[in-house]
């Protein structure tokens, strides 16, 4: 092992009990890291990718053994090594930043006392000095007020705060090497940017090593030297970012980088004078007393695809709920083919309920395990086309066939035989087997691998071409909105923001709010966070403060 | 933290979402003759058990040697060839008495039991269901219900009503509904949440179908092990009051009762008094163990 | 005001509020009663002169709601009525036998209590060893057993006849040892090819106690003790050490019961606790698992112990009337039980009320130390 290499995994096996089988999680996996250098790890959902991370450390979960090879951390192999050995290493040389910071900093304690934790009990530093520390470390990672913020519990801080407090505490004794699993996946995109930046300022200045983890190619992109592919616990490919951006080798690697490429079929726009499908006049809404919708107004047309976009408490997914019914507004009216539909969807008619269909983000729980596929489908065939016996199961096998699945296969299975894509492709056959003008997809794609994903955005535009549906389509992933809208609206603390065709919105000038979401979403380039951190330094490109204090 | 737990490998990775089947198609019949297999030797050991009672049950007539009721002998004979467990306190065949008893203890904890399940799983389901004013009325009486200790509260009811067999099964199956009204709301609160039930309430259905075919179903499974905690601990009370006297009365034969009538033998050191308290311990463990086995392995074997 | 005052208060408030219902549905039981109660609780040959008298005597012919405010009036002077049975004051009657039910559970409490948390958390932490599989079948059985029956086996062991024999325990020992052990070994070398040393020092050590055990019934024979009476015979004047002594019995009956429930449940919720990601964080931090222990998992566990703990104090109200009855304790239990059966209202209605009030006490304690020891509701936004 040549001196400037600080990690190097040997032909790693691990397996994990399921029952009373033990089945391959990693199968024999080589990886190297050397000092100073960070290695993106990337892969979509079943690569192993924590299961490595969690390795280099010497450490396996609860139902996982390792199986076989070396995990050699600088000149020691940590798999034979006693556990004392490699406890004294955790925390001291190798730290972790976890995915939920808010799940994973004690409750109980001060976010300070942790920080020092573990710079006292490795005999690093005394208390005192790990405090010092610790407030010079936050005004590092740009918190706020960083002389009194370590004085909080987890609680009382905000998502993306807890996320920098976290990579400070996994600093605190200046580790050879520190592994991010998944750090910005739970927070939104604007927060994201924050977090992304300290990090990577934190991992330059320190001159540490680290493994970042990741299924987002653009993130990985911004943070990497190099970057290794892994799939169901094997390399795929490995080489140097901007070349494997450039020039990937695999047909799987290039299958992940192409799925940005997706366009929808362009549509003509609507005649002037046509009726929209669905019309939100002036509408708010409130959970309880608190009001989270704003006089929201937007119409959809026929045939087309209108996106909804913000991030989480914007207000997105309550409009949809609004449309549906499930949350009466307090004021305005939902307007469906010119015509007022009642506030609430149990004072609707078969046929009000027939036009407008819902498919879900999360197809798990969206389908019924104790129901079969054929009984799933043919429901709404029965209860609203009133088909029964033969011609119930003929029209469940179109809409099989529409949705690209062998209806002789599918037809007598339960949902959990099926695939995360095939499930939300039986959401999309049953919103079908309605006969609906108008569909509701709210943010069908985001729980899915983005190959996966790509399949799902394609249906969806042959479905619409084919059928001439209009979508409400709502997301937070601006590349989606990319690849599928018509029109955009642009949503923030409950209120329409600017709202438009898709062409004018990708434009500037924007709102600011707008432009910061348009902003903040990575791009492939692996220079894309540092020209924008320029750019917002000059005052090119807004920052988040603009935003807000545009927004109020 | 994402690849913690162990999945199959899914084929549909890089083939965008191929067609090929993902799990290999298996018959129910398969699936449980499986877990079967796998079971542990305390779930093994249940389910004999409860098999065997249950024989002896609906065989009773057949298999004791003497009627239910019937004196053949003096009081406290000492076991011999002919009463292989000796005779009570009245002189009856210890072992028909033990055989009988099987019958009626456990018929009548079954029955008290299905009575609270009916009663506690509807009114649950309701309070899941219309959400709002019906559970919040539900919800606070079965709050101040359970705010007094099931037993205290069975003896004061029955002291108003009069202790005998029916009064016992409907006032123990009305307390113990309390139980079952708290599963079945948190379990049905827990699916009507579900993204399917809300389909199903857009696509307008009513609400026999939402509870036959969509909320049911899935919450058979913790319904079925809670089933057999409410019998043992139904069980449990009713032996309790039998053996306090206030329970199933003489001269039916009954496990509870049948250790407090014979109870003064144990001061001479005899262990017959023994024989029905621990008929009732074994049927109670054995179905404590099975249950224990069911909660497992739905819990789904997460280690 | 400060938050944890806030809910505390409010907590506290409906614990008095149910105290009220409780007492409500306590003293207005009665009035469900299809028919007239005089008549069923004289009998059909009871004279009309009878029943009115009866009924003047417990206040049927008053209107309920007068009926019971004056009761409710009296109750809290400590005054509960008379007995229909004795004619003496129920606060007579009570007074000795609450103080002897008192005793007992709170005897019960201090040896279960510890033991069960303590037993609790090491099954938790060595989750899946045999320790854990021994807990988990022996309190499993022990919680299905009916309080008679453990009473029963216990006089026939430490009272009359058997006497205790410690060999039977040590070959029960020795064999789940030798299961166990053998266990560990073929898994070890299942899952990882490697041999485990401790699973065959386990192993070997069970099969000496069963040879040995079995060994000492083939030469000798163990005289029986009878080290426990098993009747509690206790009155206001027995001395301190001498009713430790005399209700030692039904405490273990107690102690038993309770503290089976309590183990599991302490188990569960601890393991529930070592599963949350801040406790595997502090483990990649490379705390030692003391640390991890008493620094990262106890100042979370204690509002899920406190609950366990007062969850299972109040089984010991149901528990105390069977096992008073077993042992004919002097307690409380027993009396309810005997007007009970003599259908004697006005004392089951004070017992009641007295079992209830230490129920509901119970809980709200448990509620309000639950939200004093949550760090989220101590350290507000």
């Amino acid at each position: 092992m040549s001196d400037d290499k600080i990690l190097e995994i040997r032909n790693l096996k691990i397996d994990g009990k399921s029952g009373d089988d033990w089945l391959p999680i990693l199968k024999g996996i080589d990886l190297d890291l050397n000092r100073g250098e960070v290695l993106g790890v990337i892969g979509e959902s079943g690569a192993g990718k924590s299961t490595i991370g969690l390795a280099a450390m010497g450490y396996t979960r609860g139902g996982c053994r390792i199986s076989g090879g070396t995990v050699n951390f600088d000149g020691t192999d940590l798999v034979q090594a006693s556990e004392t050995y490699r406890r004294k290493l955790r925390g001291k040389r190798i730290a972790y930043v976890a995915q939920s910071a808010a799940a994973s900093f004690n409750p109980a304690h001060r976010l300070i006392d942790q920080y020092s934790e573990a710079p006292i009990q490795h005999g690093v530093m005394a208390s005192a000095e790990a405090q010092s520390d610790a407030t010079d470390l936050y005004r590092r990672l740009q918190l706020p007020n960083p002389d009194e913020i370590g004085f909080r519990y987890p609680h009382q801080v905000s998502g993306g705060q807890l996320q920098r407090a976290m990579t400070a505490m996994a600093m605190s004794c200046r580790p050879d090497l520190i592994i991010f699993d998944e750090p910005t996946t739970a927070l939104d995109v604007t927060t994201q940017i924050e977090v992304l930046s300290a990090i990577r300022d934190a991992v330059e200045q320190f001159g540490t090593a680290a493994m970042y983890i990741t299924h987002d190619l653009a993130v990985v992109a911004q943070m990497a030297d190099r970057i290794q592919v892994f799939k169901l616990g094997e390399t795929v490919e490995e080489a140097e970012t901007r070349k494997m951006l450039s020039q990937p080798e695999e047909d799987y690697t290039k299958s992940l980088w192409a799925v940005r490429s997706f366009k929808a079929t362009a549509k003509p726009k609507p005649p002037v004078d046509e009726v929209p499908v669905v019309e939100l006049k002036n509408v708010d809404a409130a959970y309880g007393t608190t009001q989270v919708l704003f006089d929201v107004n937007f119409k959809i047309h026929k045939g087309r695809t209108v996106a909804v976009v913000g991030e989480s408490g914007s207000g997105k997914s309550t409009a949809a709920r609004v449309i549906t019914g499930l949350l009466p507004p307090s004021t305005g009216e939902i307007l469906f083919n010119g015509e007022t539909l009642p506030a609430d969807y149990r004072k609707r008619n078969k046929d009000q309920l027939r036009q407008a269909q819902m498919i879900y983000q999360m197809a798990d729980t969206a389908l019924n395990p104790k129901q079969r596929i054929g009984d799933i489908i043919g429901r709404p065939v029965g209860f609203y086309l009133g088909l029964s016996g033969k011609q119930q199961r003929e029209r469940v096998r179109e809409l099989l066939d529409l949705i690209e699945l062998e209806p002789d296969i599918y037809m007598h299975r339960f949902p959990g035989e099926l695939s995360g894509g095939q499930k939300q492709r039986i959401g999309i056959a049953r919103a079908l087997a309605a006969d609906p003008q108008f569909i509701i997809c709210d943010e069908v794609t985001s729980a899915l691998d983005q190959l996966v994903a790509e399949g799902i955005l394609r249906l969806l535009d042959k479905l619409q071409i084919d059928l001439g549906l209009a979508y409400m389509f709502i997301t937070h992933d601006l590349a989606t909105v990319r690849a599928i809208a018509d029109e955009v609206v642009v949503m923030q603390y409950g209120k329409v923001v600017e709202q438009g065709p898709k062409v004018e919105m990708f434009r500037p000038p924007h709102h600011p709010y707008t432009d910061l979401l348009l902003s903040s979403v990575p791009e492939m380039d692996p220079d894309w966070l540092t020209d924008l951190l320029a750019a917002r330094e000059r005052g090119d490109a807004v920052d988040p403060d603009d935003a807000d204090a545009a927004a109020k | 933290m994402t690849d913690n737990t162990v999945k199959p490998a899914d084929p549909t990775a890089l083939s965008a979402d191929a067609q090929a089947p993902r799990v290999e198609q298996e018959s129910r019949w398969t699936t449980a003759m499986r877990a079967f297999r796998t079971a542990p030797l305390t779930a093994w050991f249940g389910m004999i058990v409860i098999l065997l009672y249950i024989l002896v049950a609906i065989f009773a007539p057949a298999l004791a040697p003497f009627g239910e009721r019937e004196i053949v002998a003096d009081a406290f004979e000492i076991p011999d060839d002919t009463y292989l467990l000796g005779t009570d306190q009245l002189g009856r065949d210890m072992l028909s008495r033990m055989i009988y008893a099987a019958r009626n203890t456990v018929g009548i904890a079954l029955i008290t039991t299905i009575l609270s399940f009916l009663l506690g799983s509807f009114l649950g389901m309701m309070a899941a269901v219309m959400g709002g004013w019906t559970d919040n009325i539900l919800s606070r009486i079965v709050d101040v219900l359970m705010s007094i200790p099931q037993l205290i509260f069975a003896l004061l009811l029955l002291t108003i009503v009069g202790a005998n067999v029916v009064n016992m099964i409907l006032v123990i199956a009305l307390l113990d509904s309390t139980r079952v009204y708290r599963l079945m709301r948190a379990v049905g609160m827990n699916i009507v949440v579900m993204d399917y039930v809300e389909a199903a309430k857009l696509r307008g259905e009513g609400l026999v179908w939402l509870i036959r075919k969509e909320i049911l179903p899935n919450a058979m499974a913790p319904l079925i092990a809670e089933f057999g905690l409410r019998f043992c601990f139904v069980f449990l009370t009713i032996a309790a009051l039998s053996f306090l006297g206030l329970g199933i009365q003489p001269p039916t034969a009954d496990w509870g009762t049948m250790v407090r009538d014979n109870a003064q033998l144990i001061t001479f050191g005899e262990i017959i008094p023994l024989y029905p308290a621990a008929a009732i311990a074994l049927l109670t463990v054995a179905v404590n163990f099975v249950v224990d086995w069911m909660l497992h392995r739905s819990s789904g074997l997460k280690e | 005001m400060h938050p944890i005052a806030k809910m505390a208060l409010q907590r506290l408030a409906l614990g008095v509020f149910t105290l009220f219902v409780v007492s409500i549905i306590i003293a207005g039981a009665v009035e469900f009663l299809p028919g007239d109660l005089a008549q069923e609780i004289l009998g059909q040959s009871a004279t009309p002169e009878a029943v009115a008298a009866f009924r003047a005597e417990v206040g049927l012919d008053k209107p309920p709601v007068e009926r019971y405010f004056s009761w409710l009036g009296g109750v809290a002077q400590g005054d509960f009525g008379v007995s229909l049975a004795t004619k003496r004051p129920i606060s007579d009657l009570i007074a000795a036998r609450l103080g002897n039910t008192l005793f007992l559970a709170g005897f019960a409490a201090l040896i279960a209590v510890p033991l069960a948390v303590t037993l609790g958390m090491l099954a938790a932490l060595y989750r899946n060893s045999w320790f854990d599989r021994l807990v988990n079948v022996s309190t499993l059985s022990s919680i299905s057993f009916p309080e008679f029956f453990v009473a029963y086996v216990l006089i026939l062991f430490l009272s009359v006849g058997y006497g205790f024999d410690a060999r039977w325990v040590l070959a029960v020992l020795g064999l789940l040892l030798l299961v166990e052990g053998g266990g560990a070994v073929k898994s070890a070398l299942k899952d990882s090819g490697r041999f485990s040393f401790i699973g065959a020092i386990v192993g070997v050590l069970g099969l000496a106690l069963v040879v040995n055990a079995v060994f000492s019934w083939w030469t000798y024979q163990v005289e029986p003790v009878q080290a426990f009476p098993s009747i509690s015979n206790i009155s206001p004047n027995t001395p301190f050490g001498e009713r430790v002594y005399r209700s030692f019995l039904p405490a273990l009956t107690l102690t038993l019961v309770v503290t089976a429930h309590m183990m599991r449940m302490t188990r569960a919720s601890i393991i529930n606790l070592m599963a949350s990601p801040y406790i595997e964080m502090a483990r990649l931090k490379g705390m030692s698992p003391g640390r991890i222990i008493f620094k990262h998992a106890l100042p979370n566990a204690l509002a899920p112990i406190i609950n366990v703990i007062a969850i299972n104090l109040a089984y010991l109200i149901t528990g105390v009337v069977v096992v008073e009855v077993v042992f004919v304790y002097p307690g409380l239990g027993q009396l309810l039980v005997d007007s009970v059966s003599k259908r004697d209202i006005t004392v089951v209605q004070g017992c009641c009320l007295i079992f209830a009030a230490t129920y509901i006490l119970l809980n709200l304690t448990a509620d309000i130390l639950a939200i004093a020891t949550n760090p989220r509701l101590l350290h507000p936004k």
